[in-house]
């Protein structure tokens, strides 16, 4: 029984794609699907959803890590089992959700998840900062410019009161993306924590014709940057490669996904960009992309204080300015951009003017404008 | 393996939120290869950079995806890292488990793999973070035989649908999510994983307009419920909220006290299509003005209901800034039935034509967003043979520059120039 590496294909099943959901609904879920009339969070934390029937499903959502052990997976488990019958969810965003079917099950849960020290926080639900999606960072990832599950630590050690209250102008979603390749998909966050570049690569001319296919490489370059070249190697020996005019270079890292040969990251040239004013929601105004606000700050580990206080600043300046239900980039666009700058103390560059494609849509073609410190 | 020295990473141990170094400590005493992951990465912290190699090819037989193949850079230093790769394994729809299929994951990661895990990858995956190649093939053995579940996608591949909790937990969703995630994902095994497209193809689905797994932004096929006829009103809940008797916004704003409700400043002025009024104390809403933004129905949940003709609406080609810039899914089809009973006609059928397009004409590592952009929304449209309407474009164009075609213009495009300067001298 079991793999026999000496005849691998036997026995062998492929394509049984993923469980069935159904088996791992709660019974109160099961019973109730497609039945529910409203919901209500009745704490920081506690959702209560009632259906038609008269059922309710109180959920309690906790605060997690992205990277989390199979130890920790199995005490979520030793919880579920106590108080849950045997089931518990995941948000979208990294959060674990145990449910109940009756009010009274609630409090004894929360005081067991209370009593497991730092492990369990209890927020998440309307007008509050939700955990941080993320990517890897330095601790699976081959192309980051900064770390990923330290700097969210750090960061929400800092809105750590944003995640447990209500009391911000609407929902704020913060996500980091350790490089320009977004897996974390940032582009639409209310507060985007961006991993970047700023050196152009280096060229590894012994390496890269056997690592690289030199075409790819040229054709990987969104701005033509790269081009045929020869030069000598190590060993004296002239060979085929490709050379940067690094004045073209945007630092996107796609020659370094295309070709080992050309790495680009660095100590000193990586480090983290933030945007800000994205959204998903459908809600009030359309979606919207998330802009470039801080073109760099310095990837300073353990804790990257300057991130830390950018995404503080950020935050406390539209929680103490914007209007309920007005999501951040709601309140940007309400007040201007140039009130943004002005009212954040941070300092409007000429990074944050467009010279990628689509530029002109993002330059102002009119005389309605405000007179702010700037002016 | 020895424990290494971490003054870095063990900062990471104060504040209140969770630390991800205090648990890889703990795990770390059943699964010693953790304190070589510590170890790394508090390498990575003095030095500011990645230790991971680039890339790395390995799998399963006859699977093109699934596993992320990663290397260490410092291998001696760190042997229980020598090899880190990822195996995605295909997370239920609505990230439901038992406890005893999580227990089961737990006990297989426990005997092939490092026990740290993602819960969850960025597209919807449990990923499994940390094992060598030659556990690979014992893993995804005992994965589908002992556990039934298998592998998500990777590469040039379906990537693994994922979608909202959709019906099961929530009173707006206008379509079954979870089923919908479901059937697409088994109908499509062979494209999750087996690469055959230019380039990554991501299925999501959301129940409503609040969109909670940002498929307009983040897939390339994103399906997101939406109703054709009334909002459903309970008046006797709208007069409840107007004299306080329900939190508005289910609660969401009870930390900070923004004085009492009023219905005509948060949400009849809020409305973007001004389509709502009071007429005494009953809610009127002009429906057939109304673009289903949610913005009422949020603030209003016991009083508010989507319409009950149900059905998604269908945008395509979203995708992150690499490289040509961030792209929103754009609108192609305002309502679709996603009907179980006809397995899903209407929704296959798109997608099968999309792919059929976009794998004879995409280029290679291009997403089907970028593909419509270069050849154009309008050639995109005849391609999926839809009537353009004005809800496909936020505003006509504003340039001239339209391609007609010669069969379009009277006479067609030949003509003849000698019969030309017969008439005009040059």
């Amino acid at each position: 029984m079991g793999y026999n590496p000496d005849k691998p294909m036997e026995d062998r099943i492929t394509d049984l794609g993923p469980p069935h959901y159904e088996k791992f609904l709660p019974p109160v879920i099961k019973k109730n699907f497609g039945k529910w009339l409203y919901h209500e969070i009745t704490q920081p934390g506690v959702l209560m959803h009632k259906s038609e029937t008269g059922d309710e499903c109180w959920t309690v959502r906790c605060g997690a890590a992205r990277l989390i052990s199979i130890d920790h997976i199995r005490e979520i488990c030793d919880i579920a089992d106590k108080h849950c019958g045997g089931f518990v969810r995941w948000t979208t965003r990294n959060n674990v959700e145990f449910m109940v079917d009756a009010k009274a099950k609630v409090q004894p849960l929360i005081d067991d998840l209370k009593s497991r020290g730092n492990k369990f926080p209890i927020g998440a639900t309307g007008a509050s900062v939700s955990a941080i999606v993320h990517t890897q960072g330095w601790v699976h990832c081959h192309t980051p410019a900064t770390d990923a599950s330290g700097v969210v630590k750090a960061v929400m050690d800092e809105l750590f009161d944003y995640f447990t209250s209500m009391t911000l102008p609407a929902q704020v979603r913060v996500a980091l993306a350790c490089c320009l390749n977004m897996c974390g998909a940032v582009h639409a966050s209310d507060i985007a924590i961006l991993g970047i570049h700023r050196k152009p690569p280096m060229i590894d001319h012994d390496a890269i014709s056997g690592l690289c296919e030199i075409p790819l490489a040229i054709s990987a370059c969104p701005l033509g940057a790269i081009s045929p070249a020869k030069a000598t190697n190590s060993a004296g020996v002239e060979v085929k490669t490709v050379k940067v005019k690094n004045e073209r270079c945007m630092f996107c890292g796609n020659c370094y996904t295309m070709c080992p040969a050309m790495p680009l990251a660095d100590p000193e040239g990586d480090g983290i960009a933030i945007l800000v004013g994205g959204k998903v929601s459908n809600r009030k105004s359309m979606p919207k992309f998330s802009k470039l606000v801080i073109p760099f700050l310095p990837n300073t580990p353990p804790r990257w204080p300057e991130t830390v206080a950018a995404v503080k600043n950020i935050l406390d300046t539209y929680a103490k300015d914007a209007r309920k239900y007005e999501r951040v980039g709601e309140w940007a666009e309400r007040i201007g951009w140039e009130k943004f700058f002005e009212k954040t103390g941070i300092p409007f560059t000429i990074k944050s003017v467009d010279d990628y494609r689509l530029a002109y849509d993002t330059w102002r073609t009119t005389t309605q404008f405000k007179f702010t410190s700037h002016i | 393996m020895p424990k290494h020295d971490t003054p870095l990473l063990d900062e990471l141990e104060k504040g209140p939120w969770p630390s991800f170094v205090t648990d890889l400590k703990r795990q770390a005493a059943t699964k010693p290869e953790c304190w070589d992951i510590l170890g790394q990465v508090e390498l990575s912290y003095k030095d500011r950079i990645t230790h991971w190699k680039h890339g790395g090819i390995v799998g399963v037989f006859g699977y093109g995806g699934g596993i992320v193949g990663r290397y260490s850079d410092v291998p001696k230093q760190f042997p229980g890292v020598a090899h880190f790769h990822t195996v995605r394994v295909n997370q239920p729809s609505g990230l439901y488990y038992s406890t005893e299929n999580l227990r089961a994951i737990c006990n297989l990661w426990q005997k092939y793999g490092s026990g740290m895990t993602n819960m969850h990858g960025s597209t919807g995956d449990m990923v499994l973070l940390g094992t060598t190649t030659p556990n690979l093939e014992p893993l995804f053995y005992d994965l589908t035989h002992e556990l039934k579940q298998d592998l998500g996608g990777s590469g040039s591949n379906l990537r693994t649908p994922s979608c909202c909790l959709g019906k099961s937990r929530c009173e707006w969703s206008c379509f079954d999510t979870q089923a919908l995630c479901h059937f697409l994902t088994n109908k499509y095994q062979d494209e999750l994983h087996r690469p055959a497209f230019p380039y990554k193809f991501k299925f999501k689905m959301s129940g409503c307009p609040n969109d909670c797994v940002a498929a307009l932004a983040r897939s390339d096929f994103a399906v997101i419920g939406n109703w054709k006829d009334d909002i459903r009103i309970d008046q006797a809940a709208v007069k409840g909220y107007i004299k306080g008797e329900f939190p508005s916004n289910g609660g969401a704003h009870a930390g900070r006290d923004w004085g009492k409700f009023d219905i005509q400043k948060e949400v009849i002025d809020l409305c973007p299509t001004g389509c709502m009024w009071m007429e005494g104390d009953t809610l009127k809403i002009d429906n057939k003005e109304c673009t289903r933004c949610m913005h009422c129905i949020n603030v209003m949940p016991r009083a508010l209901r989507p319409g009950k003709e149900q059905g998604a609406t269908i945008c395509v080609g979203a995708k992150a800034p690499i490289l040509d810039g961030a792209q929103f899914a754009t609108m192609i089809f305002p309502f679709v039935n996603v009907d179980a009973e006809s397995e899903y006609e209407e929704v296959v059928e798109k997608i099968e034509k999309i792919w059929d397009w976009w794998m004879e004409v995409g280029k290679n590592r291009e997403r089907v967003g970028e593909t419509i952009q270069r050849v154009g929304l309008p050639t995109f449209l005849k391609v999926m043979e839809v009537e353009p309407i004005p809800q496909h474009v936020r505003e006509p164009r504003s340039n001239p520059y339209v391609f007609w075609q010669s069969e379009e213009v009277e006479g067609g495009f030949e003509r003849d120039i000698r019969e030309f300067r017969k008439r005009h001298a040059q």
